[in-house]
């Protein structure tokens, strides 16, 4: 077991530095207002005039979400297998060691124990800097992990979900993740506790088409980007341009298939909410 | 079966058949030592075809997956079934043609049938939207499998799909969670569910319906995280490049086997299923009566939680 720990300080890579350029100001990449880097970072991360919420770090969800923005981490070991021997323009083992150094972790998801208003949840999070949050065999596992260890001690789980789908470099067995996780959901189901999952900007393909859309309550942040299918994949299969907010967290809404939106800075509550509803 | 598309690897069989059949029809006057050259002709036939086959690359067994005579589910469902009626519809939106499902009868055995749908001429093609599925496809192939809980018949599913259909509709209604829900449904489906890829199997397109007891691939089919074409855009930026991205996905039935993804591999026809359809379905039918038999010994929770170690199990990682 690991001991409870801060990590906060430690100095993970934060994603909140690379999002935004140099300088005092930045761009809102959806309303194109000029904003206050300063004030951006007060409103975590979000656009105080479009509500756009920008990318932000696993280790900022941490500080919002959990108490004391402390949690047990657990399987932070895993390590990433090359099964393939996978090369594209570059060997998939670079590609791996690559984002190591960059992110300071060993593969795309955090996950372990931790609180949330006083109440115990088992959670996962995936980082989209480490190889865009893709789903290999170790995330996969670490998801599948994060289930059972809700499912052992029948506790809420909290999956928050960043990622473009499946690991290419792992081929099948990336595939086979999506089966691993979702089968353990089905187990979870027996022990009554909710299952909330998060999804952000932007969750799609593999994940989206597992346990994403598995949670007994699934929540957005704004104008994400969500789906199956690939926009450029979408485009060329239909010949024609894409309608205005395809895809989008507002869409998808829209169709019924999301519980809710959720502002980052009703994030916590929201969840907290939920959770004392359901157990 | 020299007629229609001929792959490139196989024109020199076709070539060797087609003069075969013409000294045929001159041999036909009687002439004996025409008789001994066929002979020696139609050795040479099984020899060629046997090395042809047997070094086949990735990319040329992807062509093979796709070939247009490939037998497809219809096929399977008219050489291994009886009394076979199709069900249509999920109930809620439309009827997806690119599934067909139905309760038949099996080595004297009743089943259910869930399959993807290829089709051969272009307006087929089009009626069975090449074998793509939309949401509506996972909701009535999941509708189906719960009929089939619910009379205790096994499940028999059959993925030939080049993918699940990527159109705006589709995400309209939820293909994510059409493919989420039937993973984690056919997960803890109480009958018996052996898995077949008789063709293409190009990722949640295929596992919307994949998860099972028994996962059978037919020698020259193939199963992927993603098309050949797809992982080339991406990765090497060029569709082009597919035969290459096939190559490093490792995609065909024997490595599949080794990633320890299915559980056996059923070796198809001299030149392939699309040579004899029955002969192979006879081969397919076979192993899934073998397997059918040996998961109804087993006790319903013994199956399913052999279903999901099998599963859970999945994946290659390590501790630092």
């Amino acid at each position: 077991m690991v001991e409870w720990f801060r990590k906060s300080k430690q100095g993970l890579i934060s994603q909140t530095r690379k999002d935004i350029p140099e300088g005092l100001w930045t761009k809102c990449p959806e309303c194109g207002e000029i904003i206050y880097v300063k004030e951006l970072e007060k409103n975590l991360n979000t656009c105080s005039h479009c509500d756009y919420h920008f990318k932000f770090a696993t280790t900022e969800y941490i500080k919002l979400l959990f108490d004391d923005g402390l949690y047990e981490e657990h399987d932070a070991g895993l390590i990433s297998g090359d099964p393939l021997q996978f090369k594209d323009s570059k060997k998939y083992t670079d590609r791996i060691k690559a984002a190591q150094k960059k992110t300071g972790q060993n593969d795309a998801v955090i996950s372990g124990y931790a609180k949330i208003d006083g109440r115990e949840v088992s959670f996962a999070m995936m980082d989209f800097s480490f190889i865009g949050g893709s789903m290999g065999s170790v995330v996969g596992e670490k998801i599948a992990r994060s289930i059972e260890r809700a499912t052992m001690r029948k506790i809420p789980l909290i999956i928050l979900s960043c990622s473009g789908g499946a690991r290419m470099q792992e081929g099948i067995l990336s595939l086979m993740q999506m089966a691993k996780t979702s089968a353990l959901l089905a187990e979870y189901d027996k022990v009554r506790a909710p299952y909330i999952s998060i999804l952000t900007n932007p969750t799609t393909a593999g994940v989206m088409a597992s346990y994403a859309s598995l949670g007994d309550v699934i929540i957005a942040e704004p104008k994400a980007l969500l789906g199956f299918a690939g926009q450029r994949v979408i485009k060329q299969t239909i010949g024609a341009d894409l309608p205005p907010g395809f895809q989008s967290s507002e869409f998808f809404m829209e169709h019924g298939f999301l519980d809710k939106i959720v502002h980052r800075r009703d994030l916590k509550r929201v969840v907290s909410q939920l959770i004392s509803h359901f157990t | 079966m020299a007629n229609g598309i001929v792959l490139d690897f196989e024109k020199p069989i076709v070539e060797l058949e087609k003069r075969i059949l013409e000294m045929r029809e001159f041999a036909s006057g009687g002439s004996v030592e025409l008789n001994s050259e066929i002979e020696s002709l139609e050795r040479k036939l099984e020899k060629l075809t046997r090395e042809i086959y047997s070094n086949l690359s990735r990319w040329q067994r992807v062509q093979l997956a796709r070939h247009p005579k490939r037998p497809y589910t219809n096929d399977y469902i008219e050489h291994m079934t009886e009394g076979f009626i199709e069900l249509h519809g999920d109930r809620g939106f439309a009827d997806d043609k690119a599934v067909v499902c139905g309760p038949a009868m099996f080595h004297g055995r009743k089943v259910m049938i869930v399959g993807q749908q290829k089709a051969r001429d272009t307006k087929s093609k089009l009626y069975r939207n090449f074998g793509m599925m939309h949401p509506e496809g996972y909701r009535k192939a999941m509708r189906m499998m719960k009929l089939a809980e619910k009379f205790s018949l096994p499940v028999l599913i059959f993925i030939d799909t080049p993918g699940a259909y990527p159109g705006i509709a589709a995400e309209e209604r939820g293909q994510a969670e059409a493919i989420a829900f039937n993973i984690k449904e056919m997960a803890r489906l109480r009958v018996p569910i052996i898995i077949s890829i008789i063709g293409e199997g190009a990722s949640g397109g295929a596992l919307g319906i994949g998860v099972g007891d028994v996962i059978l691939m037919m020698e020259n089919s193939w199963y992927s995280v993603i098309s050949p074409e797809g992982c080339a855009a991406i990765l090497w930026r060029d569709a082009a490049m597919a035969p290459q991205a096939a190559e490093a996905l490792k995609l065909t039935a024997p490595d599949l086997i080794e990633l320890g993804v299915i559980d056996r591999i059923l070796p198809e026809p001299p030149g392939g299923a699309h040579r004899d359809h029955k002969g192979a379905a006879e081969i397919l039918a076979a192993a899934i009566d073998e397997h059918l038999m040996a998961i109804m010994e087993m006790t319903t929770d013994e199956m399913l939680s052999k279903r999901l170690d099998k599963f859970r199990n999945m994946g290659v990682y390590y501790h630092d």
